[in-house]
């Protein structure tokens, strides 16, 4: 059993070599991300966001090099990877956040459910608790799967570009609630395309099949290092003394 | 009126045959929802057509049709997943292969001259010769896998629901992978004796598909699924009682007639709505 989820140490990796088979994928990672730290993940597609994800909940065993980082991190993956055909409600699916602190035999009960309505109302869905998942909008599906990590509560929270599909006002409350979590003491990770975003972290680390860059944004987001990233998908934008990237459509696996 | 419905219950024969249906219904009804979720619906048909070989060598040999069952289990799990690490055909062209071979391996022994014809209870099952020991047997493995269905609903529902994220959820989606497995075979082997290996898919996959239709929750659909599968087992001994039909065909074929009528009110509840 774990113990108190926030005081755990974060995540770190240490010459990380990951591959499917005989196909490596993603080489030579470094990186530590402390308690109370966000941190953007960039990469083009295929660049190997998705991966190193898979690699820290321990779905895929790395080839080589070290992980640190707690047993059971909460995870928000792209709402497209779930079954939209399952016969659940938004509040099923919050609830399936609170089985990691449950033994196997064990159903939620109702102070699990009641975790699972407030996590929803810290989403903005409180009214959709007992909607049907897959007939919810994508950005809804992104927040229901962000409760669910949330009723998890775990120390260490991994999020593949929940942005995608949120409009404005829920984009900036999802930024919020990241923020918040950080705040509590956890350590944030999300997958993203937007540099600009990325620049308001406290980290970065870009991927591009091996690692470009890890550190602070005013170091690692440098035009010589987005080249490198994006392989030259970049355009600057005049006025705004930033790069903006040009991500390729997306999704990424 | 009275005695139209309770005639068929005047003979312990067609009251076995009914208790049979209920542990049959309850069973195929509630594991039939994972089956459908975790589309494992091929697997399954897979496994109770090649087991026939078991159940012909139990036949000939008189030995237990539900030994002869789990054995003829166990060679086609082997043997599918053998052939399945074939390289260069796929998966589903291995178990389309063994089935076929098995099956075939199974008629052949069953016609071989030297054997009693039982080639067509075993193929289609013979309900009203279940006997007080097979209700035991078969009581005692559906209440194993009720509870098991029970004990497990969570983690079938995590992983079925996101395999990716389950392992961080605490919940590894091989291991309940193998226990849904294990649950299906175990299913297999109390409805074999009475609707036979041909007929045996039909109640693990149709009041589930049909229960898909109406429901809106994963509990709703099981009780829902559950209940066709006992109204459709009951609907077809009264069918074999007063039309002289066979007992594990008139099943299925309600079975069938519930799915269509289900599908057919989703159609028709979606054209209101529009």
């Amino acid at each position: 059993m774990r113990g108190p989820a926030v005081n755990a140490t974060g995540v770190a990796c240490r010459d990380l070599t990951l591959a499917y088979g005989a196909r490596t994928v993603l080489r030579d990672v470094t990186f530590a991300v402390a308690p109370g730290e966000r941190a953007a993940v960039l990469g083009p597609n295929g660049g190997g966001k998705t991966t190193l994800f898979r690699a820290l909940t321990r779905e895929l065993q790395p080839v080589s090099g070290e992980i640190a980082a707690p047993p059971r991190p909460g995870v928000v993956p792209q709402t497209e990877r779930s079954r939209l055909d399952f016969p659940v409600s938004a509040l099923d699916v919050a609830l399936m956040g609170s089985v990691s602190r449950l033994p196997w035999w064990r159903r939620p009960g109702r102070a699990e459910r009641e975790r699972a309505r407030a996590a929803l109302a810290r989403v903005g869905l409180d009214a959709q608790a007992d909607e049907t998942f897959g007939g919810l909008s994508g950005g809804q599906r992104q927040r229901v799967l962000l409760a669910r990590a949330l009723v998890q509560d775990a120390p260490v929270l991994l999020l593949d570009e929940p942005f995608s599909g949120l409009d404005t006002r829920s984009a900036e409350l999802v930024m919020g609630l990241l923020d918040e979590l950080a705040g509590e003491g956890r350590a944030v990770l999300v997958a993203t395309h937007d540099v600009e975003q990325a620049r308001a972290w406290d980290l970065v680390l870009c991927l591009n099949r091996t690692q470009i860059a890890f550190g602070p944004p005013q170091q690692t987001l440098t035009l010589p290092v987005l080249e490198r990233t994006y392989g030259g998908e970049i355009v600057e934008l005049p006025g705004r003394g930033g790069h903006a990237v040009l991500p390729p459509h997306h999704h990424d696996h | 009126m009275l005695g139209w419905l309770l005639d068929p219950w005047a003979d312990p024969i067609n009251v076995r045959a009914l208790v049979e249906v209920l542990l049959l219904g309850a069973t195929g009804g509630a594991l039939g929802c994972w089956i459908v979720f975790y589309r494992l619906a091929y697997s399954a048909e897979s496994l109770a057509h090649a087991l026939l070989p078991g159940l012909v060598v139990a036949a000939l040999t008189g030995a237990p049709l539900v030994l002869g069952a789990a054995a003829g289990l166990l060679l086609a799990a082997v043997a599918v997943a053998v052939a399945g690490r074939t390289p260069a055909i796929g998966h589903d062209t291995a178990v389309a292969v063994v089935v076929t071979a098995l099956l075939g391996l199974g008629a052949l022994l069953a016609l071989s001259p030297e054997t009693p014809a039982r080639l067509q209870e075993l193929l289609f099952g013979d309900l009203l010769g279940v006997a007080g020991r097979d209700l035991a047997l078969a009581g005692a493995l559906a209440a194993v896998v009720l509870v098991a269905l029970a004990v497990l609903h969570q983690a079938l529902l995590v992983v079925g629901f996101d395999r990716a994220s389950a392992a961080a959820l605490g919940r590894a989606p091989l291991a309940v992978d193998i226990a849904l497995g294990v649950l299906v075979a175990l299913a297999i082997l109390v409805a074999v004796q009475g609707l036979g290996n041909l007929l045996v898919v039909a109640v693990l996959v149709a009041p589930a598909a049909a229960a898909r239709q109406l429901t809106r929750r994963v509990p709703s659909m099981m009780a829902v699924a559950v209940a066709i599968a006992i109204g459709a087992g009951v609907g077809g001994l009264y069918a074999s009682f007063y039309l002289d039909t066979a007992a594990g065909a008139s099943i299925a074929a309600a079975l069938v007639l519930a799915y269509a009528a289900a599908h057919a009110a989703r159609a028709a509840g979606i054209a209101r709505r529009a």
